[in-house]
C-alpha cells in the first residue's frame, strides 16, 4: 500500500527519534492520499478551523453592527447575508464535522484497539466530499452570498430570495455524504473491529457517544439532503413542493428540515459529552459513575432527538394539537441529558480532582450546558415560546448549547488528547489562562442576549430601538472578548505543535488503550492486537491503595 | 460476498410488478377518490419500495444486522410519516387561524 511507508527494521539506533504516524513519510501526495485515520483527522483539523474562523468573522461583523441602534455599518441586505454565512459556515462546516471528523476520526481506532477505521478509502473521500461542499459554499458567499439565513425557510428560499440560494443548496447537499460516510465508517468500525476482550460496555463513553451521533448521521442527513434538492427542483424548475399556489405547502420544508436539523443539534453535542465523560474521569480519578445509564443516555438522546422537531414551529402555523405533543416530547428530551450532568457531578464526588486545562473546560460545559438546556426547557413551552419565538433569547439558549456546550468539549478534548496527536504538550499556563477567557468572553456575550431577548428584541434584524443598546454593547464588548479566548489557543497550540516539550506516552496518567501506545502513534497504531481484560475508567485500583493509607 | 446468485427471470418478474404498479398508479390517478387519493398514491409506492428493498437490494438473504439496519431506516421514515400527518390531520379542527 504505502511504499514510501518504510516498516521499522528489528533494531533502529535508539538516538534517533522513533517513526511515528507524522514523519512516517513527507510531502503533499502522502497527506493527499493518505488512508491513516489519523492523517485524515489532521486534514480535518486544519479544514474545520479555516472555516471556523470564516464564521468567526461574520460573527465579527454581526457584533460590530449591532453595537449601535441604528443600521449603519452593514446594509440590511449586508447584515441578512452575514449571519446567513455566519449560520452556514458554523452549524454545517464547523460544528457537525468538528468533534467526530477530528478527534472521533483520530481517536475511535486507538481507542477500541484497531489499526484504522474500517473503510480508510471511504474515510479520505469523505474529506474530500467535505471540501467540495465547503468551496462550493465558499464560491456562494464570493459570489455575492446568500440571504436566506442558514434554514433556508421556503418560500422565500425557493420563490423570493435573489441572492445564490442555488449554489449553497448545492454545497451542503454534497457536504451531507460527508458527513454519512463518517457516521457510517464509524458504526461498521465499532461494531466489527473492537479489540478482543473490548465488550460493547467496556466500551469508552466517547466511542457510545460516537456510535450515538452516527446512527443519526446516518438516518437524518438524508432527509436533510431530500429536502434540499426538493428547494433546488422547486427554484429551478418550478416543481408545486413548498409553493401554495403550485399546491405545496411551505410549512413541509420547516418540518422536513427540522426532521433533521433539530437532531443535528445532538450530531454537535453527544461528542461533545463523550469527550466530557472521558475527561471528567480521568481528572476525579474515579470510575465513571453510572457507566451504562451515560451509555444508555446517548442512545435514548438520539432515538428522541428525532421525536421533537415540532417545537421549532410552535408559531409557523402548525396545528397547536401536534404543537402540544412536539411540546411533551421535547421535555422528555431533558431526562437522559440530565442523567448525564448528574452522573458527572456524581462521578466528581469525592474524586481526587485536579485542575487541568481540559477539565476546566468540563466545568464550563457543564454549567453552560445545564443553562442552556434548562432554557430549552422554557422556550418548549408552547405558550411562553410564542413571546420567544425568534427573539434573542432562542439566539441565546442555543448559543449556550454550541458554544457553551459542544465548542467548550471540543476545545477540552482538543487539549486532553493534544499530547497524544503532536507528541507535544502545550503549556499549561496559557491554556489555563485562555479557558477562564473563553468562559469569561462567553458569558457577556451571551447571557444579556437572553434579558433583551425576552425583553422582546427580535433576532435577524441589522437595526434596533435604542432601549436595548446596553446589552448589546455588554454582548459586542464580550464577543472581542472570546474572539480573544479563541486566539490565544490558536497560537500556543501552533507554537507547541513545533517547540512544545516533548509528551509521555500518557501525560495524564489516563486509562484507556489510546494512552498505550506512543506518543504520537504509529502509522498502524499497535504493534500488536492488544487484549482487554478491565472494564472502563478502572481508576479504582489507585483509589483503594490511597485509602488504605 | 453473498454467494447467492439470483436467477434474471426473478429480476424480470419484479421489474413487470414494477411496472404494472405504477400503471396502478397512472390508473389511480384518474378516478378520485376523496381523501384516499394520497392513501391510495402512497400505499402503491410503498408496495414498490418494499418490493425494490427486499428484491434488487438483496435484503431476503441479508444477514440479521443488515436487516436490522434496514428495518431502523424504515421505522424513521414511519417516525417522520407519524408525526407529520399529526400536524396535517389536525390543522384544520380549530377552523381558520385568525393569526396570533
Ligand atoms: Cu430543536
Amino acid at each position: 500500500m504505502n511504499a514510501a511507508l518504510a516498516p521499522p527494521p528489528s533494531a533502529p539506533p535508539p538516538a534517533e527519534t522513533p517513526t511515528h504516524y507524522l514523519n512516517a513519510n513527507y510531502g503533499f501526495r502522502s497527506w493527499m492520499f493518505t488512508l491513516d485515520h489519523k492523517r485524515i483527522a489532521l486534514l480535518y483539523l486544519a479544514s474545520i478551523t479555516l472555516f471556523f474562523f470564516i464564521g468567526g468573522f461574520y460573527a465579527v461583523m454581526l457584533r460590530l453592527e449591532l453595537v449601535t441602534p441604528a443600521g449603519d455599518l452593514m446594509s440590511a441586505e449586508n447584515y441578512n447575508k452575514s449571519f446567513t454565512m455566519h449560520g452556514v459556515m458554523m452549524v454545517f462546516f464547523f460544528l457537525i464535522p468538528s468533534i467526530p471528523a477530528v478527534l472521533g476520526n483520530f481517536l475511535i481506532p486507538l481507542m477500541i484497539g484497531a489499526r484504522d477505521l474500517a473503510f480508510p478509502r471511504l474515510n479520505l473521500l469523505s474529506w474530500y466530499i467535505y471540501m467540495a461542499g465547503g468551496m462550493l459554499t465558499l464560491y456562494a458567499m464570493v459570489a455575492g452570498g446568500v440571504d436566506t439565513g442558514w434554514t433556508m425557510y421556503t418560500p422565500y428560499s425557493t420563490t423570493y430570495s435573489n441572492s445564490h440560494v442555488m449554489v449553497m443548496a448545492v454545497g451542503i447537499f454534497i457536504n451531507g455524504f460527508s458527513s454519512i460516510l463518517t457516521g457510517l465508517n464509524f458504526i461498521v468500525t465499532i461494531h466489527k473491529m473492537r479489540a478482543p476482550g473490548l465488550t460493547w460496555f467496556r466500551l469508552p463513553l466517547f466511542v457510545w457517544a460516537h456510535y450515538a451521533t452516527s446512527v443519526i448521521q446516518v438516518l437524518g442527513t438524508p432527509v436533510i439532503a431530500i429536502t434540499i434538492l426538493l428547494v433546488a427542483l422547486e427554484r429551478g424548475f418550478g416543481f408545486g413542493f413548498f409553493d401554495p399556489k403550485l399546491g405545496g405547502d411551505p410549512i413541509l420544508f420547516q418540518h422536513l428540515f427540522w426532521f433533521y436539523s433539530h437532531p443535528a443539534v445532538y450530531i454537535m453535542i453527544l461528542p461533545s459529552m463523550g469527550v466530557v465523560s472521558e475527561l471528567v474521569t480521568c481528572f476525579s480519578r474515579k470510575k465513571v459513575f453510572g457507566y451504562k445509564f451515560i451509555a444508555m443516555s446517548s442512545v435514548a438522546i438520539a432515538v428522541f432527538g428525532f421525536l421533537v422537531w415540532g417545537h421549532h414551529m410552535f408559531v409557523s402555523g402548525q396545528s397547536i394539537y401536534a404543537g402540544m405533543i412536539f411540546s411533551f416530547l421535547s421535555f422528555l428530551v431533558g431526562i437522559p441529558s440530565a442523567i448525564k450532568v448528574f452522573n458527572w457531578t456524581a462521578t466528581m464526588y469525592k474524586g481526587s480532582i485536579s485542575y487541568h486545562t481540559p477539565m476546566l473546560y468540563v466545568f464550563g460545559f457543564i454549567g453552560l450546558f445545564t443553562i442552556g438546556g434548562l432554557t430549552g426547557l422554557i422556550v418548549a413551552n408552547l405558550g411562553l415560546d410564542v413571546h420567544l419565538h425568534d427573539t434573542y433569547f432562542i439566539v441565546a439558549h442555543f448559543h449556550y448549547i454550541m458554544v457553551g456546550g459542544a465548542v467548550m468539549g471540543y476545545l477540552g478534548g482538543i487539549h486532553f488528547w493534544w499530547p497524544k496527536i503532536t507528541g507535544r504538550l502545550y503549556p499549561e499556563g496559557w491554556a489555563r489562562f485562555s479557558a477562564l477567557v473563553l468562559f469569561v468572553g462567553f458569558n457577556l456575550t451571551f447571557f444579556p442576549q437572553f434579558l433583551v431577548g425576552y425583553l422582546g428584541m427580535p433576532r435577524r434584524y441589522h437595526a434596533y430601538p435604542e432601549e436595548f443598546q446596553v446589552f448589546n454593547v455588554m454582548s459586542s464588548a464580550g464577543a472581542s472578548i472570546l474572539g480573544l479566548g479563541y486566539l490565544i489557543p490558536m497560537i500556543y497550540l501552533t507554537w507547541s505543535w513545533r517547540y512544545g516539550k516533548l509528551a509521555p506516552p500518557n501525560p495524564w496518567g489516563a486509562k484507556g488503550l489510546e494512552w498505550t501506545t506512543p506518543s504520537p502513534p504509529t502509522t498502524f497504531n499497535f504493534e500488536e492486537t492488544p487484549v482487554v481484560t478491565e472494564e472502563a475508567y478502572a481508576y479504582a485500583q489507585e483509589q483503594e491503595t490511597e485509602e488504605s493509607h | 460476498m453473498s454467494s447467492h446468485v439470483t436467477p434474471k427471470k426473478t429480476y424480470f418478474a419484479v421489474f413487470g410488478t414494477l411496472m404494472a404498479l405504477t400503471a396502478l398508479t397512472v390508473a389511480a390517478a384518474t378516478v378520485d377518490l376523496g381523501g384516499l387519493n394520497t392513501v391510495v398514491a402512497l400505499a402503491i409506492a410503498g408496495c414498490k419500495a418494499g418490493v425494490v428493498i427486499w428484491f434488487f437490494m438483496e435484503v431476503r438473504h441479508a444477514r440479521p444486522m443488515t436487516r436490522l439496519t434496514v428495518a431502523a431506516g424504515i421505522l424513521w421514515l414511519v417516525i417522520m410519516l407519524i408525526l407529520l400527518s399529526s400536524d396535517y390531520i389536525s390543522r384544520g379542527w380549530l377552523g381558520r387561524s385568525q393569526g396570533w
